[in-house]
């Protein structure tokens, strides 16, 4: 809790640093690639337009979008991990982990293939839709029984789902072969050659849940001191759980709309970040989106690099960073177990 | 002790054929045989049970004695045979880790099966023989074994702990595996990318020539370990009281339960679920006694392979779909029943 004055100091100093720093990575994100472009032509494009400039239309078209996916992606799941291991009081809950990309995903899939659809503002809410189910049944099982929510069960019923949901997607994807190889970079998550439009259908439903996240904030520092206590001091707690299914879904059902299932970001970061600010949701949720944006973009503007001139998609990248942070917490963390 | 009492701790005794063995067994071995004769049967095209006789003996219609002996018939003991090694994987893992929600899906052994074998069809060219895909795949489920093993170790192996860090590496495997196929040649992506899904589609002699020998291998050496296991299920004390190296078995019966895992990954693919529902429901009719519970899970693993690839191949003609999509539809909700079942147990 921010009870000394020098704390608030400190955290405030922190926030701007990693403003800053968020800031730094996304001109990263801009300049660095396939192709490198200059000072000049980053700042050319954005004030002086010249579209016959190549340099210029590489930014404009595909970097801008790209570095300003990359953070409000990075942001999302991070904060929706944060809001979920609140709820669940289990440190390794994430929208990965407990089905929720892998519902959106399923949904979107089937409106894609089944339904054609291709309107962006409709495959939004249908995402929305597939991540609101998947959520309102992992949490149910999860919470069946006397104990109520504990890390295996909720775990397990996630993976359950997970299962399923990816198997069917198969089933769809299997069934028109075509198109398979490009739904398969969506499918493991990738922010490549995403446009502009796309990130304009999000963004709205983004924001608003990243402030209803800092609104809630002070409310899941009580709930996540367990539900017994909450209730006991005065919170409404069916309410404020319900409220913060509703943010998940915006924020996860969003990110897999965009950018398609990129796990392990709801895990790792708040987990950093609950090093830095210790266990005070009020630091921890704008911690973590500042923390999930520079992450995702150093591991996008990495993931250009490291198989030239092809690119890895970066879903891939945060499985192979956020697998052994995992195994670690599970390690570490759950010693009841 | 009476004897019920020591049947219940799952010690066998020797009684006199328990009679619900007896039924359970009988009709699964009916349903079995029920649903290969359909299998035979159903298809795009249907062939009368006279002539489908006749075409296996290979007589007759030279046009069934194709679709029966070259299409249908391999495939259905690639079913089979898959469905078996799963069944009996999911029932050796969960009466040794003694947790009712390990199977080898669950816990990234399948995972590690697939690895190794999207990389041999990827970059091994196909000059190499399909007999060295079992062995990649059985290596590969040895290694995420292991790797989960060690991983787990923290002053002994506590499963809770096992199958969180199984979920752990399952779901990193799956991402290397999606890897291989982005940037694999489209052609083998597809394929591959079927065989993921879990599809015994276009099985030929051949797979049924590469597969039988290793599931006949490691069926004997888990015919050999049955005593073995069973002292297993009565606890680490006591069954070193009794004589038995525990740790040594332990881990016998494990790397058979892998390798037979990982054979039928390599010419099935992940076929979701078998493993974790047919032991389960052989437990729940026969009890944990292994000499009952093994060759039943075996039946009703074969069971619902041939099953679900019966709707598999004719519920949507002519598309013909993974049977994975099938075996996980009926083994999501059966799993969640589990869950809800279970609800009160501490985990």
């Amino acid at each position: 809790m921010i009870t000394k004055p020098n704390q608030a100091i400190i955290h405030t100093v922190g926030l701007l640093t990693g403003m800053l720093f968020c800031a730094g990575c996304m001109l990263a994100s801009i300049r660095f690639g396939f192709l490198t472009v200059s000072w000049n032509d980053v700042w050319a494009s954005i004030a002086k337009y010249d579209s016959a400039i190549n340099e210029q239309i590489v930014v404009r078209t595909t970097r801008l979008p790209r570095a300003f996916i990359a953070a409000a992606v990075g942001a999302s799941l991070a904060v929706a991990g944060a809001i979920m291991q609140a709820v669940t009081r289990n440190p390794l809950a994430s929208p990965s982990v407990m089905g929720i990309n892998a519902g959106a995903t399923l949904a979107v899939v089937s409106a894609i293939t089944v339904f054609s659809v291709t309107h962006m503002g409709t495959i939004v809410w249908i995402a929305f839709g597939g991540a609101a189910v998947a959520a309102a049944f992992v949490y149910l099982l999860g919470s069946l029984g006397r104990d109520g929510l504990t890390p295996l069960k909720i775990i397990l019923a996630g993976s359950a789902m997970t299962a399923l949901f990816v198997s069917f997607t198969q089933g769809l994807l299997v069934r028109n072969e075509n198109g398979l190889q490009d739904v398969l970079f969506w499918l493991t998550g990738s922010i490549a050659g995403r446009e502009q439009s796309m990130l304009m259908a999000v963004i709205p439903y983004m924001s608003i849940a990243w402030l209803g996240a800092l609104l809630l904030s002070k409310q899941l520092n009580i709930l996540a001191m367990g539900e017994e206590a909450a209730k006991g001091l005065g919170q409404r707690t069916t309410a404020v759980t319900l409220l913060s299914g509703f943010l998940v879904v915006m924020l996860a059902g969003g990110s897999v709309a965009v950018a398609g299932p990129i796990g392990f970001i709801g895990i790792v970061i708040p987990h950093i970040v609950r090093g830095i600010t210790g266990l005070d949701y009020r630091l921890l949720i704008p911690y973590s989106a500042l923390l999930g944006a520079i992450l995702l973009l150093l591991a996008d503007v990495a993931a250009r690099f490291i198989i030239m001139p092809e690119e890895m998609p970066v879903g891939i990248m945060m499985a192979v960073i956020g697998a052994p942070f995992f195994i670690y917490i599970a390690r570490k963390e759950l010693r009841s177990l | 002790m009476r004897q019920e009492q020591l049947q219940r701790m799952g010690i066998p005794v020797t009684v006199p054929r328990h009679r619900r063995t007896l039924w359970a067994t009988g009709f699964f071995l009916m349903l079995l045989i029920a649903l290969s004769a359909a299998n035979l049967l159903l298809g795009e095209q249907r062939i009368a049970p006279l002539a489908v006789w006749q075409a296996l003996m290979g007589q007759g219609n030279s046009e069934h004695v194709l679709i029966v002996r070259t299409f249908r018939a391999p495939r259905l003991v690639i079913g089979l045979l898959v469905g078996a090694s799963l069944a009996v994987s999911g029932a050796i893992l969960q009466s040794v880790i003694r947790n009712p929600l390990a199977a080898p899906d669950v816990i990234g052994i399948t995972g590690g099966a697939s690895v190794a074998a999207v990389a041999f069809i990827t970059f091994i060219p196909s000059a190499v023989s399909l007999a060295f895909l079992p062995l990649f795949a059985i290596f590969g489920a040895f290694g995420a074994a292991l790797l989960i093993y060690a991983l787990a170790w923290k002053k002994g192996v506590h499963t809770a702990r096992l199958v969180l860090i199984g979920i752990g590496i399952a779901s990193l495997l799956s991402g290397v595996t999606t890897f291989m196929l982005v940037f694999s040649p489209s052609y083998t992506a597809a394929s591959s990318y079927t065989w993921l899904t879990g599809s015994i589609y276009g099985s030929t002699w051949q797979h049924v020539g590469v597969l039988l020998p290793w599931t006949v291998v490691i069926a004997a050496g888990i015919a050999t370990m049955m005593r073995r296991m069973s002292v297993q299920l009565l606890g680490d004390e006591l069954a070193a009281g009794l004589g038995s190296s525990v740790e040594c078995d332990r881990f016998l019966l494990l790397m058979l339960s892998v390798a037979l895992a990982g054979s039928a990954v390599a010419i099935g693919g992940v076929i979701g679920f078998v493993g974790f529902i047919a032991p389960h429901a052989a437990r729940r009719l026969v009890g944990p006694v292994v000499n009952r519970l093994i060759p039943l899970s075996a039946l009703i693993g074969g069971c619902m392979v041939a099953l679900a690839d019966l709707l598999a191949r004719t519920l949507f003609m002519p598309l013909d779909i993974p049977v994975g999509v099938f075996t996980s539809a009926i083994g999501a909700p059966f799993f969640i029943y589990l869950l809800y079942r279970t609800r009160n147990n501490r985990m």
